[in-house]
């Protein structure tokens, strides 16, 4: 087999006295979906940060389609197709929703029409189709958030890294998104998405890591990680996944 | 051609003027208010389409003034070339700024203090410095002929400056549209969404600052043709950093008309007020603080924006709150 598409390899990222990441190592095979999960303040926004170029490793290294990309600049990291949202929506305000996807588009559009072309069909993809001559700021969050999608889309990514884009929708929303996310999976982009809902997780994710301050403490398939006592105890406190056992006992 | 029709209209109209209007008072009043238009345009390059904030632009128009003068009276360079190496140097010293305050990644109100102290340098620099005549200015000799680019009628000057005015505009507009001008705009919105989507915010910038440092250098360099007169005080002085900046910002900064409605309100209030005060010194000044303030109060996105946003309230769709980027 060929070599994963991302390969993390213990990444570690420091704030003074903070090691917020540590010796975190991830591999992503190409064309599936990968789900990073952990507890509140675990460190999967700054590992998404670093290999998305947002941020410098302390240390490690990070390779994509066989090259070592540790610490290039996030617009060349988007050239070479990554593409990341961000956990909190960045969308241009002043900017209609069709601009706001242009400006993705453009990477590898430089022609206006070409661009738009490819705005237009993206919206549909991720269902903004009705509202691309909308302020973007006048968006729900839900519509926010296929925004975010929309404009990563439209740099035509090989690897996406999703971060917490169901995080704030309402059941019925998550229902509406998750069937897009699958689409771009069958398209052939490689997913790498965090996400603290787990139901979306276990039907999306063919494998899942676990970040818990800042160390990969688990690695499988969901259902392997869900059932593993160094991740429950990661979520609920130590000792939990005993007393959960006991629980079962009775 | 559809999108450059408003441009060829306004232009056309501006045109006509001299042929109705024979007032060297009011001729002189639109060369200047064209020629601060030019100045806001530039400015309106960098900081209304990209967001960033130059309070220094002096350092590109006096740069273009000093470079026609100099080059004419020290090393005989014919006026027209003179010219148009001035609007080059303008370029120059933008990529030199740009690519010493964008690489260093200054924003906000540190790039605005570092451009204004850069405009400062050379004002201090050319008021000493035996090259620009120093404190006594560089004076351009009178030579009332074409190929001297001097003319004895006013209305020449006229159609020149409105020429330049034209092709900043059709500049300004073929920005608009293109994807350099998507990514311009997408780093004034929001510089880390842009880089996510592949835009490299310090080259996009510091190629705005190019665009914006020659066009507001030729301003400069007609500025120089006109009065034939520079000295460090006018030429790099904060008086035209303040006109480049505020004209666009009233006018409607990040528009194609922006500046040029913006100078010629500023333009018109500067006279009105010195009409009904006399010669008193600095009241231009206050004028324009006064309209800035109420610009910014009412219309946040200059008069172009007050515009639509009358329109909108006058068609009774239901406005959205507005809410000004940056």
């Amino acid at each position: 087999m060929a070599e994963p598409l991302l390969i993390v390899e213990r990444i570690s990222r420091r704030f003074g006295g903070l090691l917020a990441v540590n010796a975190a190592s991830l591999i992503v095979p190409e064309g599936r979906i990968t789900a990073l999960i952990g507890p509140n303040g675990a460190g999967k926004t700054t590992l998404f940060a670093i290999i998305s170029g947002f941020l410098k490793a302390t240390g490690g290294s990070v390779r994509y389609a066989g090259e070592d990309i540790t610490d290039e600049p996030p617009h060349r990291l988007a050239r070479r197709g990554i593409a990341r949202t961000f956990q909190i929506v960045q969308p241009f305000a002043g900017l209609t929703v069709r601009e706001n996807i242009l400006v993705g588009a453009h990477l590898r559009h430089r022609a206006r029409e070409a661009a738009l072309a490819v705005a237009e069909q993206v919206a549909c993809e991720v269902g903004l189709a009705d509202m691309l001559d909308r302020p973007a700021d006048t968006l729900t969050v839900a519509g926010r958030k296929r925004l975010e999608l929309a404009r990563t889309l439209a740099t035509e990514p090989r690897l996406l890294l999703l971060d917490e884009v169901l995080a704030g929708l309402n059941p019925s929303e998550i229902r509406d998104i998750v069937p897009v996310i699958r689409g771009l999976c069958v398209r052939g982009i490689t997913i790498v998405m965090i996400e603290h809902v787990m139901q979306a997780v276990m039907s999306l994710a063919e494998h899942v890591f676990v970040l818990a301050e800042g160390r990969m403490i688990a690695e499988g398939t969901p259902a392997q990680v869900a059932a593993d006592a160094t991740v429950v105890e990661a979520y609920l406190g130590h000792g939990a996944a005993a007393k959960l056992g006991g629980a079962h006992g009775h | 051609m559809k999108a450059f029709a408003p441009i060829l209209i306004v232009v056309a109209l501006f045109a006509a003027v001299p042929l109705v209007v024979h007032s060297n008072v009011v001729l002189n009043f639109l060369v200047v208010a064209l020629m601060i238009a030019l100045a806001g345009q530039g400015w309106n390059i960098l900081g209304g389409y990209g967001g960033q904030y130059s309070f220094g632009h002096a350092a590109f128009f006096g740069t273009g003034a000093y470079i026609t003068a100099i080059l004419q009276m020290r090393y005989g360079v014919n006026a027209w070339i003179g010219f148009a190496i001035g609007i080059a140097a303008g370029a120059l010293v933008g990529a030199i700024i740009g690519a010493l305050t964008f690489r260093s990644g200054l924003r906000g109100s540190y790039l605005a203090l570092v451009t204004l102290a850069f405009a400062e340098v050379l004002r201090i620099l050319a008021s000493v410095a035996p090259i620009t005549g120093a404190g006594v200015g560089t004076l351009i000799k009178l030579d009332l002929r074409a190929q001297a680019f001097q003319f004895q009628s006013r209305a020449v000057f006229y159609w020149i400056i409105l020429a330049l005015v034209a092709l900043s505009l059709v500049i300004a507009k073929l920005i608009e549209r293109s994807r350099f001008g998507a990514w311009l705009i997408a780093v004034r919105e929001n510089e880390d969404a842009a880089q996510a989507l592949g835009v490299d915010a310090a080259t996009v910038k510091a190629a705005a600052m190019v665009i914006s440092g020659a066009i507001t250098a030729a301003a400069g360099c007609f500025y120089a043709q006109y009065f034939l007169f520079v000295d460090s005080g006018i030429a790099y002085g904060t008086w035209i950093s303040i006109e480049a900046l505020l004209t666009p910002i009233i006018g409607g900064a990040g528009t194609v008309f922006g500046p040029l409605i913006g100078a010629l309100v500023v333009k018109a209030l500067g006279e009105g007020a010195q009409l009904f005060t006399g010669d008193a010194p600095g009241l231009d000044l206050v004028m324009y603080g006064a309209v800035l303030v109420l610009v910014i109060a009412f219309t946040p996105r200059g008069l172009i924006g007050g515009v639509a946003q009358a329109r909108q309230w006058l068609t009774r769709r239901p406005a959205k709150a507005e809410v000004g980027h940056g």
